[in-house]
């Protein structure tokens, strides 16, 4: 390396460092916050004087946000599940099948990608009323059970497969289904691991939907809850702080386990687009 | 029966429910929308009578609406060269340095992921006044004024765009990133050879042949702009997109008209230009990306 090169990756590595600063700062004014009591919230200390789990004791004791976490849990977990399933399926077939119409069958579930959400809220809660749906999980979740962007990912890996692994299970006398959930949904794990990655966090942190049909307390997500909690306490910036660290904790330790699938999920998301 | 016969059958045994599930919950709603979006119906009436094209003209003359329309406008334009730009800058730098890379890729990543909500209320507090406000405290030890960030009617849209652009800034790196790690070594130090500078060969070289990805970026950053919505339910006063409307998008826009007043006519209008201004994005991309660079 000479001495311009060196030059120039101490000033990149000082732009890089005051960038990551902005990204980090606003987590650590965050976590800082929800540690301090509320007279001492309004000063600039970045480590608390005298740091309290207090607010941590009210939010667990004293809110819903338990329930809340609970309600958020149910819904990423059981549409994952789903999409997992059901992508998988419509992928194979699309892939590994020849039928008539499996073009434009493809084409249309591609096309819905560019409906945007917004569009259909309106109709979706119609639905939810007259089907008496209101108050369930299942209202909250039925929209996000299959996913147009999961299909299109599953079948570019399903077609990957070599077609005479499934031939020979077909001749060993192995069901249809029994190859599709045998044979072939072990072969595309890392693509299923992408894809529940960001399913999962996709629905933990939805808000429009759930704020549209959760009209109870006891319904809401988080991301919910947070916001009407946070409107009802305006003035306690340190339960503000807490509520909001409680909703990203969980999301920060997947982060950790998982940052290669979502850095390289993120990055097949864009380039296939 | 013959197998090719018996497999079509299982193939639409396998596509039957994901069918029915497209069809209820993805197309049925959307041709109702659009039906709706010419009729004068609220939800606690029964009437719903086909008024043509009325919801539209009234969208129109609405002051409300016209000022969310072009705030929505003002989020794109300011918002989206904003998150491309810079994070085309981070990411070129982020590879040209060996060390600590993924390192950085994971910090800049972190608000992505991070719930929305989580994020808005986050920066509201960094936003406040002082003496609450950080951001207004750092402001002021370097000798600058206090500023009165969301609750003014000038600085309360920018506000929220540099918090979106915060959010999205590590999605675009991502991408970036990998654009540029497809790029052959060889150009560069062909170029270096042939003496061209390093910004010669970043505008003359890198830069056209990202092309396909920013085109790409400009146009799903564009319609996250167009689509903005929690930040601002979150960020203003009882999510009303205030102060005045100042924030207002049309999503939030839509929500009122929607879920506050009932007005699901007027709101599905709003929805179909919602609709319309994605489509219509959407369609540019197509033509533009149909233009590739190639040495």
């Amino acid at each position: 390396m000479n001495r311009t090169d060196r030059k120039t990756s101490v000033i990149a590595y000082i732009f890089l460092t005051i960038f990551a600063i902005v990204m980090v700062f606003p987590f650590v004014w965050m976590f800082s916050s929800s540690f301090k009591t509320s007279e001492e919230v309004y000063e600039m200390s970045l480590i608390p004087d005298e740091p309290t789990v207090e607010n941590y004791e009210y939010i667990f004791n004293y809110s819903l946000f338990p329930r809340w976490f609970l309600n958020s849990m149910i819904v990423a977990v059981v549409t994952t599940i789903s999409v997992l399933f059901f992508d998988s399926l419509v992928g194979y077939t699309l892939a590994k099948y020849t039928f008539p119409g499996k073009n434009i069958i493809f084409i249309l579930i591609l096309s819905t990608l560019m409906i945007p959400t917004e569009m259909l809220v309106i109709p979706w809660y119609i639905m939810v009323r007259q089907l008496g749906w209101m108050e369930t999980y299942w209202s909250i979740m039925f929209p996000g059970m299959i996913s147009a962007f999961g299909v299109f990912l599953m079948r570019q890996f399903m077609s990957t497969i070599p077609d005479y692994l499934i031939d020979a299970a077909r001749i060993d006398g192995v069901s249809e289904f029994g190859i599709f959930i045998r044979i072939v949904m072990p072969l595309v794990k890392p693509a299923l691991a992408t894809l529940a990655i960001f399913n999962f966090v996709g629905n933990w942190n939805a808000f429009l939907w759930p704020l549209i049909v959760a009209q109870t307390p006891k319904m809401y997500t988080l991301p919910v809850g947070l916001s009407y909690f946070s409107s009802e306490n305006l003035t306690s910036w340190e339960l503000i702080m807490t509520g909001a660290a409680v909703s990203t904790i969980p999301l920060i330790i997947f982060f950790i386990i998982f940052q290669k699938q979502i850095v390289k999920g993120i990055a097949m998301s864009g380039l296939k687009g | 029966m013959k197998i090719s016969q018996k497999r079509i059958v299982t193939a639409y045994v396998f596509l039957a429910i994901p069918l029915v599930f497209y069809i209820v919950v993805r197309f049925y709603p959307m041709i109702y929308s659009f039906w709706l979006s010419f009729t004068n119906w609220r939800l606690i009436s029964p009437k719903k009578d086909f008024v043509g094209f009325d919801n539209f003209v009234k969208l129109f003359k609405d002051k409300v609406f016209m000022t969310s329309l072009w705030n929505t406008i003002k989020y794109v334009v300011y918002g989206v060269p904003l998150v491309i730009v810079l994070s085309l800058f981070l990411a070129a730098t982020l590879n040209k340095v060996r060390h600590l890379q993924w390192f950085y890729r994971l910090l800049y990543v972190m608000p992505y992921i991070t719930p929305l909500v989580v994020v808005s209320w986050v920066w509201r507090w960094i936003y406040q006044r002082p003496p609450a406000g950080v951001l207004n405290n750092i402001l002021m030890a370097f000798g600058f004024d206090a500023q009165p960030f969301l609750s003014s009617m000038n600085q309360s849209l920018p506000a929220i765009v540099v918090t979106t652009v915060w959010v999205n800034l590590g999605y675009c790196i991502i991408i970036y990133l990998a654009g540029l790690q497809t790029i052959p070594q060889e150009y560069q130090e062909a170029a270096k050879i042939d003496g061209a500078t390093s910004r010669q060969s970043f505008f003359k070289i890198t830069l056209p042949l990202l092309n396909p990805i920013t085109v790409f970026l400009v146009v799903t950053q564009s319609i996250t702009f167009l689509r903005i919505f929690t930040q601002v339910y979150n960020m203003t006063d009882q999510g009303s997109g205030g102060p005045l409307n100042a924030t207002k998008p049309l999503v939030l826009y839509i929500y009122q008209k929607a879920f506050r007043s009932f007005d699901m006519g007027l709101a599905s209008s709003a929805t179909v230009i919602l609709f319309m201004l994605i489509m219509g994005i959407t369609l540019l991309q197509l033509l533009v990306l149909n233009k590739r660079v190639q040495y």
